[in-house]
């Protein structure tokens, strides 16, 4: 009696009953490639797994050059399950690019960028751009020494830009080196700034998918099945997110993330440095290109193209519009396909070489 | 320098012939001349600052050079290098004579004070008419000592000389060389400190050479071997002793039985200081014994080692004790305890070491283990005191320390075994929910399909 009062008086105020009936009637298509449509959720738990131990990490961080390393030292060593914390916090980060990924290709392959969803493409290409932004940033946050060399070398290739390198560089650093001014920076980026960015768009993306519903490929647009979003659908994605828990809680206690040494400024930079595996294509394709190409600088060239790909990214859904035009969709599922065998290839390639 | 000065003249006169043509309408008669006047005025001064820039003229240098002789070109070769001209001084500020004369009778006539090359017996004094004149260094360099004649008399190699008119002995040319001589702080000068060995070896490694003085050879190939050698040469650390550092440069004496400690404890302050204190002082010099050198030897001093304490074969302190007397006993204590702390400092390292492997976080312990390895290079300091009861007072605290690295590293093993153990009830736990939400759908979907027939 009372529950079914309290219900009413929120129904009320908060129109409950009107969603619930919304959420009984949403369905999702059922077909071959339906196990796609699971990837963008599970990118958004993930999220949501770094946003809950993000904050508890913060009851304990302290973001200076002083006291980082010690600060998360302090946490693995002696919070109770602060290693649990922190381990989880580093492996949901690195499967969330990686879900992130799949289900931007997955969106590319089935053409789920067709009209009217030009702009969740959009918003998710941004999305993606946040998410790397994050993985940077955090990188630098427990200042050991292979984070801040790779901090200083990332933020080197930024600097190369024509023009505006140098300025993004001492905007990044907050001076000439990284130092404890580039660690307060990238702290606020990465609790305030990327955190704020991304709920916008996280936003605009999710309810432009519930508005345009998911896509179809255009192969089964007349055969194809439908399952109930509440409970049939988001029960399944239950099942993905509880699997999800036990990989991260797997990585954590056997392979827990390690902390490193201390970051000192005048230490000569390890050997063989590489930034996190999601950076690594481009900084081995960086490595092998030459030096001068038409008498160019070539690595000024090579980031100059990774811009270019990057915009082209944001611009795909514009180009490639029309379901009928047979050519395109060829040249773009070869694009695609160079795409994903160039990034998996150098990532494998620099994954092993010295 | 010519074509320079000319240069400077046209710039300054185009300018001011610029500078009247652009005031023209502006300046009076009246201030153009005093224009032009003081432009002449800045001539003058340029001219003769050129004048007086230009190098001194030097005959010694222009006939000596050309000569086919090297042994009379070498010093005018030589002398470009040197430090002495680049304080502005030239040969006949050492040898006199005029090096403006243009003839070599004119330059080297004695009546201007020719004094040609000196005889080895003179060259100190040669040496020191500047090098002891403490107002005429002061001019040059004012923090440069100048008892380097009277210090080298106290030497071996000036007693010689001048008691006993030897003039085989080492000079002040022998090691600093001539007409090339550079600051010591030069690393291409012969007395620079990794040059200095090498510089004394040219004679003390010679046996032929030695043998009239009746003193071994052997020193430069035995202190190659030494731990200071290694310092000096390998890790090129400047600050590690070479020759002139315990024998002393220009009064260079091999140190005697009294005063060897005093020279190794310039550097080894606290061993010499805890050996004054100890038991080991007063037999020895009853014994006459060199203090330190007795066990860690002269020129071939090397990197010490825990064999060499002990009562076991190969220790040093069974030389001088033998089973029953109290030093014996309390070199074996001593050897026991450092050895009990080497064996816990290895057993913590080794349980740390598998701990980081494992992936667990240690830098922690394995920082504040490094407390028993400083308690450790304590103890085998203290071993000098020949006290076991010092020894004791460092090695006590050293074990706790590395006590607690090992407590430490078994929390760390015991850690990751919780945690796997966790995982697996954790996993089970997983599975199960999974399965649980599995089966529903399966029963919400039967349902669904016997309401409606399809799950669409």
């Amino acid at each position: 009696m009372r529950i079914a009062s309290i219900t009413n008086w929120l129904d009320e105020r908060l129109s409950i009953s009107t969603l619930a009936a919304v959420a009984q009637k949403k369905e999702v298509p059922r077909h071959r490639h339906s196990i796609w449509y699971y990837f963008g959720g599970m990118t958004l738990f993930l999220f949501a797994v770094q946003v809950v131990t993000g904050i508890l990490l913060l009851l304990y961080y302290r973001p200076s050059a002083e006291n980082a390393f010690e600060s998360v030292q302090f946490i693995i060593t002696e919070v109770k399950f602060g290693w649990l914390i922190r381990s989880i916090h580093s492996w949901s980060a690195n499967l969330m690019i990686a879900t992130l990924f799949i289900h931007m290709f997955s969106v590319f392959f089935l053409r789920a960028y067709y009209p009217p969803r030009e702009i969740t493409w959009v918003s998710g290409a941004f999305l993606l751009i946040i998410v790397i932004c994050f993985g940077f940033s955090g990188y630098l946050l427990p200042w050991n020494k292979l984070a801040f060399f790779a901090t200083k070398v990332g933020t080197e290739i930024a600097g190369v830009v024509p023009i505006v390198g140098r300025p993004i560089l001492r905007f990044l650093r907050g001076g000439d080196d990284v130092t404890g001014a580039t660690l307060t920076r990238f702290f606020g980026f990465h609790v305030a700034v990327l955190p704020a960015t991304a709920t916008v768009f996280i936003a605009i993306h999710v309810a432009l998918v519930q508005l345009h519903g998911m896509h179809v490929p255009q192969k089964y647009e007349h055969n194809y099945q439908r399952m109930k979003f509440f409970p049939n659908f988001i029960m399944r994605d239950l099942i993905g997110w509880i699997l999800a828990i036990g990989v991260l809680a797997a990585l954590a206690a056997l392979f827990p993330w390690e902390l490193g040494e201390k970051a000192d400024a005048f230490a000569p930079a390890p050997a063989g440095i590489k930034p996190e595996w999601y950076f690594l294509f481009m900084f081995q394709t960086l490595k092998w290109i030459p030096a001068k190409i038409l008498g160019l600088d070539g690595e000024v060239l090579g980031i100059m193209a990774f811009n270019v790909i990057a915009l082209l990214l944001f611009i795909v859904p514009f180009i490639d519009r029309d379901p009928e035009n047979r050519r395109r969709h060829l040249i773009f599922n070869i694009c695609g396909v160079f795409a994903l065998l160039f990034i998996v290839v150098m990532t494998i390639v620099g994954y092993v070489t010295k | 320098m010519a074509l320079c000065l000319r240069g400077s003249l046209c710039l300054c006169g185009e300018m001011i012939s610029r500078t009247l043509h652009h005031r023209d309408t502006e300046i009076s008669p009246r201030h153009r001349r005093s224009l032009i006047n003081l432009g002449l005025s800045l001539f003058l001064v340029l001219i003769v600052f050129s004048l007086a820039s230009a190098q001194k003229k030097s005959s010694c240098i222009e006939c000596h050079i050309r000569l086919d002789d090297p042994r009379l070109s070498a010093p005018a070769k030589l002398f470009d290098n040197d430090i002495h001209k680049s304080r502005g001084l030239s040969c006949n500020d050492c040898h006199g004579g005029d090096p403006n004369a243009d003839t070599k009778e004119a330059a080297k006539d004695p009546s201007k004070g020719y004094l040609g090359k000196p005889k080895t017996l003179d060259i100190p004094a040669y040496c020191g008419k500047c090098h002891s004149d403490a107002n005429l260094m002061k001019r040059f360099n004012p923090s440069l000592r100048v008892d380097q004649e009277r210090e080298y008399y106290t030497s071996v190699h000036g007693k010689l000389l001048k008691e006993k008119n030897e003039t085989r002995v080492a000079t002040c040319i022998s090691c600093h060389s001539v007409h090339g001589i550079r600051t010591p702080t030069d690393p291409l000068s012969s007395v620079y400190p990794s040059n200095v060995a090498t510089t004394c070896a040219k004679f003390h490694a010679s046996a032929d050479y030695m043998k009239p003085f009746g003193i071994p050879s052997d020193q430069f190939d035995k202190y190659q071997t030494s731990v200071h050698a290694k310092a000096l040469y390998d890790k090129q650390d400047l600050s590690a002793p070479t020759c002139n550092d315990c024998h002393g440069n220009h009064g260079a004496t091999p140190p005697g039985i009294a005063s060897v400690a005093n020279v190794c404890g310039q550097c080894h302050g606290r061993q010499a200081e805890l050996f004054q204190t100890s038991p080991h002082k007063k037999a020895f010099d009853e014994k006459q014994l060199a203090e330190c050198i007795t066990c860690h030897s002269n020129h071939a001093i090397l990197k010490p080692n825990d064999q060499m304490i002990g009562t076991q074969q190969g220790a040093l302190c069974i030389n001088c004790h033998s089973s029953g007397d109290k030093g014996f006993a309390a070199a074996g204590m001593m050897r026991s305890r450092i050895d009990e702390l080497i064996a816990s400092i290895d057993k913590s390292t080794a349980i740390l070491k598998d701990a980081e492997e494992k992936g667990m976080e240690v830098s922690k312990p394995k920082f504040e283990l490094k407390g028993a390895t400083d308690a450790l290079t304590h103890a085998r300091v203290l071993i000098h005191s020949s006290s076991t009861a010092e020894v004791d007072k460092v090695v006590g605290p050293g074990l706790d320390v590395a006590s607690k690295g090992y407590q430490a590293g078994l929390a760390a093993l015991g850690e990751r075994r919780f945690r796997r153990e966790g995982l697996i009830v954790s996993l089970v736990f997983i599975l199960f929910l999974a399965l649980l939400v599995y089966f529903k759908i399966r029963q919400i979907e039967s349902r669904q399909t016997s309401n409606t027939g399809s799950t669409s």
